[in-house]
């Protein structure tokens, strides 16, 4: 509402004109947010053997191109790479004159021109390299980007640095027409903006209504004496308490509880509407019949909260708690009063004259207020016990936690997912690999790559191994054992033909990127890294696999 | 400088056309023929916008080197935060030329032909040039208006007027991919029910009761407009325009009691504004040129024949085969049933046409085998059926009969058996 105001008459400033599109969905919160972060990619981490660039790190440009666009504070390319001619077959952010220069600060400069708001900069050294000079690098970014396949060293360095400074990590694999990727959060990782789809969290209270809502149903108690241009025009939330005054009149008080009941229950309203009209009938009825089997819900508490409320962050507060546990905590302690979350207040449209729409909607907004203001009361006094803080936690943020409280979420970060290094990861894949329509096959085929990069690129192995059968099939023979432990007839022959066949497919471009294949997962990952930093909407937690054979993804918890 | 070898440059496309695939197929001959089959491949890209950027950019660095770009828009300062060919300096300009322009400068070796101007300007003869066209447009009229004539241009004689039409679309953080190959499989006309327009608001509601500030939005640009400023043509680009707009209905708002409304839902409201991200089009473009490059080279299976992409919660995709059905106006050979109140007036039922997910025409002339219902031109015709407006359906149609209706956005007719409630 404030907000309505001042601009009034200057209209939006060239900013918010650029952005207008994006604005829409993440509002200037989440603009801010992005203004404020600077982005680490780690494109390439030197030669595999006698090839020269290694990673074409394609997939890595795409992305930020597209965090670039949208406005990210800034980013940092680290890429070793000198620009070669197959470069200039895939990387649309490169050009002739780029030859031989190096490909960290070529991509910078024509990553640049996209967008004069955003600052660049590049390093044409090995990250280990930069690290060993400068430990804080890292640390002053707030998310990294990897493209792999990457030396398992430098990836598990760049992974565990991210994870002592709090900052999130994607990682990214794409070769010919496939990809992955996984996003490591830093331990536990709460959202309060979700944007679930606004039917899904319609609370309208019909069944257990508060003081004010109960008599503005009992103002209409008598729909008889209204003249017709009034009851069609009575809203139907209103239509709903009348009639379930009625019900409750004629069954010792309970409401419709189970299917048969509402039906029951959705026929006498329906009888309600007068039909002796030119329409044969009233809108609102028909929006009040329309509403019975979604809106006479009780109301339960989402397990996803449910567990938020029991987790330790929640229960045991302590002085440097974050913000959200705070709140979150605060909210639990409303919802013990009486099982219910602070009100929404939204109402949705609905056939009414203008006086009666938005003196209901008052009834919802003044009693969504009255609840803010418990819940803030409650973060005070859970403030002052805990002692000084940096800043008293703002209304606004207690505001929009409560309008969000249904849908709040919290995802448990997990590392980077690697075959051998946790039993829960090893044991998904398994249990996926029963099933022949799964894509799992592919996240092995892109473990083995890694494997057999890290090892030409340690000079273990020479460079041709990356077309050699004889190392495939024998790595992926080692993949297998570590998946079933040494037993490997605990996985079919057709599984192990599908990791055969991933491994086909990835070697057809011999660890080489696509530029559709990159373009797409470019996209993906932006979108993941606009929600991370946005902390709006829901991230991918962890894992995703794209198939450009089969045009089709799959999300996996590995 | 001298061009290198295209085997160097092209490296890694090159080794994915020269070796199969374990999914490929076991009849494909990889290697030279593929290769030199995408590089004379001719492409028509419609569209030049959010995803036009990306097809255009992906198709050049897949090898096709003859590309078409048709579109008749010129370049906003809301377009630049993701129709990444564009720059501030480049505002006002036609989108397809400067698209063009930046693609070919960028990507040696690759030939981009722009058109400015639109869709319907064009033939069959110029549609038929083309090994297959690429759309990443925003309006469903314009893919209606293409996969129509795609469908017309078949000749069950000459496989090669058979043009594979790839389409994507996207709103915020959602979109589509979609494979059609006109009359073999389900086409954007068979699906037209899965993108339904939202729900206009009742006259009434805007005229005389609104609860909403979108409703006092509508009111100041419907209704006030017509009344304060009627001999000026109302301009959405026109910054003054929205701000009046925005004015108007702040009063009004005021007036009812309502709050919320804001210059930049005013602009949202009177311009029909979808959100869009530079990643999501990312996304859906490559989709798009993916499929694209499967097959013009038959490297790997293509999409049969529909992806859908959702990013608000996590990375959720759904690749189907949605089904050609027999009842297509477009692609089908019998009408499509629509179930209708027999009391409803002409005029109410094709007001509600626009608005039916499976039809959408917002200015259908409709006739039965034996007469004309209504026609809205030439004036003579248009006055002769006017009468007809105010009968009811029953007075006109039998239950069950079928009526044809045409509507100047595109070339064939519909045909609908009415059904009664």
């Amino acid at each position: 509402m404030a907000d309505a105001f001042p601009q009034a008459l200057a209209g939006p400033s060239s900013k918010e004109r650029r952005y207008d599109r994006q604005l829409r969905l993440w509002a200037a919160s989440g603009q801010q947010s992005l203004e404020d972060s600077r982005v680490l990619l780690v494109n390439s981490d030197g030669p595999w053997g006698k090839q020269s660039t290694g990673v074409t790190g394609v997939v890595g440009v795409e992305t930020l191109k597209n965090l670039v666009l949208p406005g990210i504070g800034g980013f940092t390319i680290v890429d070793p790479a000198i620009v070669t001619e197959p470069d200039l077959g895939l990387n649309f952010f490169l050009e002739e004159e780029s030859l031989g220069k190096s490909r960290a600060e070529e991509t910078c400069r024509l990553l640049r021109e996209l967008n004069p708001d955003v600052a660049g900069s590049s390093h044409a050294k090995p990250i280990a390299e930069i690290v060993k000079e400068d430990p804080g690098f890292v640390s002053r970014h707030q998310l990294v980007l990897i493209s792999g396949p990457i030396q398992r060293s430098s990836l598990d360095m760049l992974c565990t640095a991210a994870k002592d400074n709090g900052i999130p990590v994607l990682y990214t694999r794409s070769v010919g027409f496939t990809s992955t990727f996984s996003l490591q959060l830093p331990g536990v990782f709460p959202i309060v903006e979700t944007h679930p789809d606004p039917e899904t969290t319609q609370d309208l209270r019909l069944l257990n209504p508060w003081p004010e809502l109960d008599m503005a149903g009992a103002r209409v108690m008598n729909l008889d004496s209204l003249d017709d241009h009034e009851h069609g025009h009575v809203p139907y939330i209103l239509i709903l308490l009348h009639y379930l005054d009625k019900w409750k009149r004629s069954h010792n008080g309970a409401v419709p509880s189970n299917y048969k009941e509402k039906t029951e229950f959705r026929e006498m309203v329906r009888s309600g509407a007068r039909t002796n009209n030119a329409e044969g009938g009233e809108e609102n009825f028909d929006e009040a019949v329309a509403a019975v089997l979604k809106s006479l819900n009780p109301f339960s508490l989402r397990s996803s909260l449910r567990e938020i409320f029991e987790m330790d962050e929640c229960k045991n507060l302590r002085q440097d708690s974050a913000e959200f546990w705070i709140i979150a905590a605060a909210i639990h302690e409303f919802y013990k009063k009486d099982n219910l979350l602070p009100l929404p207040g939204s109402l949705p449209d609905m056939k009414a004259q203008s006086a009666d729409y938005i003196a209901l909607q008052n009834i919802y907004k003044t009693k969504a207020r009255k609840d803010i203001e418990e819940v803030v009361g409650l973060v005070r006094s859970i403030e002052a016990r805990l002692g000084p803080r940096p800043a008293e936690i703002s209304e606004k943020d207690i505001e929009i936690f409560c309008k969000n409280a249904s849908h709040v979420k919290v995802i448990h970060g997990r590392n980077i997912p690697q075959i051998d290094a946790d039993a829960r990861t090893t044991k998904i894949i398994k249990s996926n690999l029963t099933n022949s329509d799964s894509i799992i096959p592919l996240f092995l085929a892109f473990q083995i790559l890694d494997d057999i990069v890290t090892d030409i690129q340690q000079g273990k192995i020479p460079d041709e191994s990356l077309d050699d059968d004889v190392v495939w099939n024998t790595r992926i023979d080692r993949v297998i054992g570590v998946i079933t432990s040494d037993n490997p007839a605990e996985i079919d022959e057709g599984a192990r033909e599908r990791i055969v066949q991933a491994t086909q497919e990835l070697r057809r471009t011999e660890g080489g990127e696509l530029h559709n294949t990159s373009a797409l997962t470019g996209g993906l990952v932006a979108q993941e890294a606009l929600k991370v930093i946005t902390r709006q909407y829901v991230p991918l937690d962890n894992t995703c696999i794209f198939d450009g054979v089969r045009s089709r993804s799959e999300m996996f918890k590995l | 400088m001298a061009s290198a070898d295209p085997a160097t440059r092209w490296k890694y496309l090159y080794k994915a056309l020269s070796k199969p695939g374990p999914f490929s197929d076991e009849d494909w001959v990889p290697g030279s023929e593929t290769i030199s089959a995408l590089e004379s491949s001719k492409v028509l890209v419609i569209g030049a916008g959010g995803l036009g950027c990306d097809i255009l950019k992906n198709l050049a660095l897949s090898g096709f080197k003859d590309i078409h770009v048709i579109d008749m828009d010129t370049i906003d300062i809301s377009n630049l935060n993701r129709q990444f060919l564009f720059r501030q300096a480049d505002i006002g300009k036609p989108k397809a030329e400067v698209a063009a322009a930046f693609v070919e400068k960028r990507v040696k070796g690759v030939k981009i032909t722009p058109y400015v101007g639109k869709i319907q300007d064009k033939d069959e003869d110029y549609y038929m040039q083309f090994k297959l066209i690429v759309c990443g447009l925003d309006s469903i009229e314009a893919r209606r208006w293409i996969n129509s004539t795609l469908i017309g241009m078949v000749d069950f004689e000459n496989p090669e007027s058979l043009k594979p039409l790839i389409d994507g679309g996207t709103e915020g953080f959602k979109g589509q991919a979609r494979v059609i190959l006109p009359t073999l499989s389900s086409c954007i006309e068979c699906q037209l029910d899965m993108h339904a327009p939202r729900p206009a608001v009742p006259l009434c509601t805007i005229a005389t009761i609104p609860r909403q500030p979108q409703h006092c939005i509508e009111w100041a640009h419907q209704i006030a407009w017509q009344e304060k400023r009627k001999d000026e043509p109302f301009d959405s680009d026109d910054m003054e325009h929205i701000g009046w707009v925005y004015q108007t209905a702040l009063e009004r708002a005021k007036q009812f009691n309502i709050s919320g409304v804001t210059f930049q839902m005013a602009q949202g409201v009177v311009k029909n504004i979808i959100p869009a991200i530079a990643s999501t089009n990312a996304v859906i473009a490559a989709a798009t040129t993916s499929e694209a490059l499967k097959i013009a080279t038959s490297c790997n299976p293509y999409l049969e024949n529909y992806m859908m992409y959702a990013g608000e919660d996590g990375v959720y995709t759904y690749t189907f085969e949605a089904e050609k059905k027999a009842d297509c106006p477009v692609c089908g050979n019998l009408a499509r049933k629509m179930t209708v109140d027999p009391d409803m007036t002409l005029e109410a039922y094709i007001e509600t046409l626009g608005e039916r997910p499976e039809a959408q025409l917002k200015k259908p002339s409709m006739r039965t085998e034996e007469k004309t219902l209504y026609q809205r031109f030439p004036p003579q015709l248009e006055e002769q059926t006017r009468p007809n407006l105010q009968r009811k359906l029953r007075e006109l149609v039998q239950d069950g009969q079928e009526i044809a209706v045409s509507d100047p956005a595109y070339v064939i007719d519909f045909r609908y058996r009415l059904i009664f409630s």
